[in-house]
């Protein structure tokens, strides 16, 4: 009865959805939170970190990876289908450099990859990809860059974002904190980015993973010492916010 | 077997040359406003003169030029395919393509043909946003960046005059023009196999123009009645 269903997988419902995507946007949202903002000087992107098992060793899973010099990505979602597109990506960062002896724009890595996501939601016999990524670096002329691309394979810039378990949140408090001014200060760029996280992350500064670029340097993993100490100035800040509200 | 061998035989199997334009003269050099680009115009076959006034110059888009030597079919066609490659990364990339990139489309397109007969030595001219570009490139599959090229049978004429006229530092645009033209109506004086007229251009931040067509016979008498 059901011989025929072997061709495509991802078609139009009668009133115009496109069902395996949304699916797939459901598999994104149950992923670990991603968060990226984009400052003057520096991009800043978050993730959450699962607590691994007592003997899995920590430094396998990472959810942030550079694609090359200038560019990095977060995802959300399904690990798996992740590493695919970050191989693919990687591969087309280098292809670019040979072709026209340049470095990709962030713009340009994000639009390859959208158009693989939104390949794969027109050919027979695949589903989509199951992540949204969020793509920050800078480009050949400086200027930092912050886009998010989702399984539908469209694509946005935005100035802070984020994505997964979580994500309405998280967006609600960076449209409530982000400020212009404080993107000038790489300090307060990466505060934020950890405001963002902590709202969301069970137990504070241990859960978070962090990856910074400033302009015409390569991306820093922060250890965890250094997150403890941006921690730390952040709930000190809150004391004191809240011991000015106590005054008046 | 060999395509360009059963091109070039006549009915008897003895090998008929095909004409290409390697009798030609076609100069570009950098200098501190861009590039000045100058080319003859004549096409020999054998000792006949086919033609005087052959356009050797191509206007790939309105920033980048490319010189023809070598087989005209294969410098225009290719060269034209390659405006048009220009044009769609133009449109996607919403920015012009650079100099670099622009001769390396052309390069990696014809080294698919390597071996098969392809006859195309060109300069690849032009500004962008890291200054001027000047990039030669052949059917060989060679590509070279540089700061001065001169292609073809006259092009060791063209070479001595622009090495002379080039020891001066900071021309102005009027100056290297007269090396360019200057350059190319010394190398028809010597070379029988190119002449005609020449054509001159200049690659600036804005693009380029076309500064002069000037009849090299008119040429000699200019240059004649200043040396009196």
């Amino acid at each position: 009865m059901s011989m025929s269903y072997d061709r495509a997988i991802t078609v139009f419902s009668p009133d115009g959805h496109l069902f395996q995507v949304e699916y797939a946007q459901e598999a994104v949202k149950k992923g670990s939170t991603a968060v990226g903002v984009r400052g003057k000087n520096v991009v800043v992107l978050g993730v959450e970190k699962k607590t691994v098992a007592k003997l899995q060793d920590d430094r396998t899973v990472r959810k942030i990876c550079a694609l090359d010099d200038n560019v990095f990505m977060a995802f959300a979602g399904l690990t798996a289908d992740a590493r695919i597109v970050v191989n693919r990506a990687r591969v087309e960062c280098q292809s670019h450099r040979l072709t026209v002896e340049d470095p990709v724009t962030v713009e340009y890595i994000t639009r390859f990859i959208s158009s693989i996501k939104q390949r794969y939601t027109q050919s027979s016999g695949r589903r989509p990809f199951g992540i949204s990524s969020l793509i920050v670096g800078f480009d050949f002329d400086g200027t930092p860059h912050l886009y998010q691309t989702d399984p539908s394979g469209t694509y946005h810039a935005w100035k802070a974002n984020a994505i997964g378990r979580s994500a309405k949140t998280v967006r609600e408090f960076l449209e409530k904190n982000y400020k212009e001014e404080h993107m000038e200060s790489d300090t307060d760029t990466i505060k934020l980015a950890i405001r963002a996280l902590l709202e969301v992350v069970q137990s504070g500064g241990k859960n978070i993973e962090l990856a910074i670029m400033k302009r015409d340097e390569s991306m820093k993993i922060l250890v965890q010492e250094e997150i403890e100490e941006y921690v730390t100035a952040i709930e000190k800040e809150k004391e004191e916010a809240e011991k000015q509200k106590k005054k008046t | 077997g060999n395509p360009l061998k059963t091109a070039c035989s006549d009915g008897d199997g003895s090998e008929r040359k095909i004409q290409f334009l390697h009798g030609t003269t076609t100069l570009a050099f950098k200098f501190q406003h861009g590039v000045i680009v100058a080319v003859d115009s004549r096409a020999t076959a054998g000792a006949y003169i086919a033609s005087q006034t052959v356009k050797k110059v191509i206007e790939i888009n309105p920033y980048l030029l490319g010189t023809m030597a070598g087989g005209a079919a294969d410098c225009s066609f290719w060269e034209r395919l390659l405006a048009r490659q220009c044009r769609v990364y133009e449109l996607r990339n919403k920015e012009r393509i650079s100099v670099a990139a622009a001769s390396k489309l052309l390069a990696n397109m014809v080294y698919q043909y390597k071996g098969m007969g392809l006859s195309m030595g060109t300069m690849v001219c032009g500004w962008d946003k890291t200054g001027p570009g000047l990039y030669y490139v052949d059917s060989e599959g060679n590509r070279v960046c540089g700061d001065l090229f001169a292609v073809g049978s006259g092009s060791m004429y063209a070479y001595g005059i622009v090495d002379s006229g080039l020891k001066q530092k900071d021309l102005t645009v009027e100056e290297a023009c007269d090396l360019g033209c200057r350059a190319i109506y010394q190398a028809t004086y010597r070379d029988a196999y190119s002449g005609g007229q020449v054509n001159l251009y200049h690659v600036h931040s804005e693009g380029w123009n076309r500064v002069s067509q000037s009849d090299v016979l008119l040429l000699h008498q200019q240059y004649q009645a200043e040396k009196a």
